[in-house]
C-alpha cells in the first residue's frame, strides 16, 4: 500500500503558506481600499506565524521557542489592527472616503 | 508513517488556506474578504491542533477570529456600503501585482525545495500540558517568557490609549 506509507513532510505545509503569503503580496499591491490592504496584511502575518510554529513543531520538538514567538506576534498583531483601524475610521470621518488613491494629503 | 486520516485532514486544511487566501484577494466585496480571511485563519487553527499545540490553535480563533476579524467587519460596514464593489483592477497594476507574487513565489519556493531540511519528518513530541506553558510564560530563567509577556501588556495598553485618543471624537 503505497498511501499509507506517505509521511506529511515539513514541505507539504510550507508550499500552502507560501502560496498565502503571496497571495497578501498580490493583495497589498493592487487593492486600492485600504481595509483590504490590512486584510492582505494580516494574510501575509498569518502566513510567516504558523511558519514559526511549524518549523518548531518539525525541526525543534523539545523546544517551544516558535510558538510563544507566533503567540506574542498574535497580540502584536491585534495591537496594530486595531489601532490602524481607529486610523482609518478617523481618515473616513475627514475626507468620506479610505481609498488611497484619493488620500493625497496628511494635513487636514 | 501517518494514517490515512490524517493524509485526509491535511489534504482538507490545505485546500481551505490555499483557496481562501486566493479568494480573500480576488474578490470584488471587500465583506467577502473579511469572510474569506476568517476561513483562511481557521485552517491555520486546525493545522495548530494538528501539530499538537491546542494553547497556540486555542489563542488563534479567540484572538483572529474573534478579534480581529470582527474589528474588520465593523471597519468594513462602517466605511462602505454592504453590497458596494470594489473599483475595478486596472491592468497595469494587476500586472505588477501578479509579477511580484509569482518571483517571491519562484525564488522562496526555489529556496524551500533546494534545501533538505525542508524534507524533515514530523518527530514525536511530548504533549504540552498547560503547567509547562504557564511555567513558560511566567517563568525569568533561560527560554521563559515573562519580560516580553509583561512589554505585550504595556503594549495593549498604549494601543487601547492610543485608539481612543484616535477614534474620538472632537
Amino acid at each position: 500500500m503505497r498511501i499509507t506509507t506517505m509521511e506529511i513532510r515539513l514541505i507539504w505545509w510550507l508550499i500552502p503558506t507560501l502560496i498565502m503569503f503571496c497571495c497578501g503580496v498580490y493583495g497589498f499591491i493592487t487593492r486600492k481600499n485600504m481595509i483590504a490592504i490590512l486584510i492582505s496584511l494580516e494574510l501575509m502575518l498569518n502566513a510567516v506565524d504558523v511558519n514559526f510554529a511549524l518549523f518548531n513543531r518539525y525541526l525543534f520538538p523539545g523546544d517551544t521557542e516558535g510558538m510563544f514567538f507566533t503567540l506574542f506576534a498574535i497580540a502584536i498583531a491585534a495591537a496594530e489592527t486595531a489601532l490602524a483601524i481607529a486610523i482609518i475610521i478617523n481618515i473616513f470621518r475627514q475626507v468620506r472616503n479610505v481609498d488611497v488613491q484619493g488620500l493625497n494629503t496628511m494635513k487636514f | 508513517m501517518d494514517s490515512v486520516g490524517s493524509i485526509i485532514l491535511y489534504v482538507i486544511i490545505a485546500a481551505v488556506m490555499v483557496i481562501c487566501s486566493v479568494l480573500t484577494v480576488t474578490t470584488r466585496k471587500i465583506l467577502r474578504a473579511a469572510t474569506y480571511l476568517l476561513f483562511t485563519l481557521f485552517g491555520a487553527a486546525a493545522l495548530y491542533f494538528m501539530l499538537g499545540y491546542e494553547f497556540l490553535g486555542a489563542v488563534q480563533i479567540a484572538v483572529y477570529a474573534g478579534g480581529i476579524v470582527v474589528l474588520f467587519v465593523f471597519a468594513v460596514l462602517l466605511t462602505s456600503k454592504p453590497g458596494d464593489n470594489t473599483e475595478k483592477l486596472t491592468s497595469k497594476s494587476r500586472l505588477l501585482g501578479l509579477a511580484a507574487a509569482v518571483v517571491m513565489f519562484l525564488f522562496a519556493g526555489y529556496a524551500l525545495v533546494a534545501r533538505g531540511l525542508s524534507y524533515a519528518r514530523m518527530p514525536h513530541m511530548e504533549p504540552q500540558t498547560m503547567d509547562q506553558l504557564g511555567h513558560t510564560l511566567m517563568g525569568t530563567g533561560y527560554a521563559q517568557y515573562l519580560l516580553p509577556f509583561e512589554a505585550i501588556s504595556v503594549l495593549l495598553l498604549a494601543c487601547i490609549i492610543g485608539g481612543v485618543v484616535i477614534a474620538r471624537k472632537r
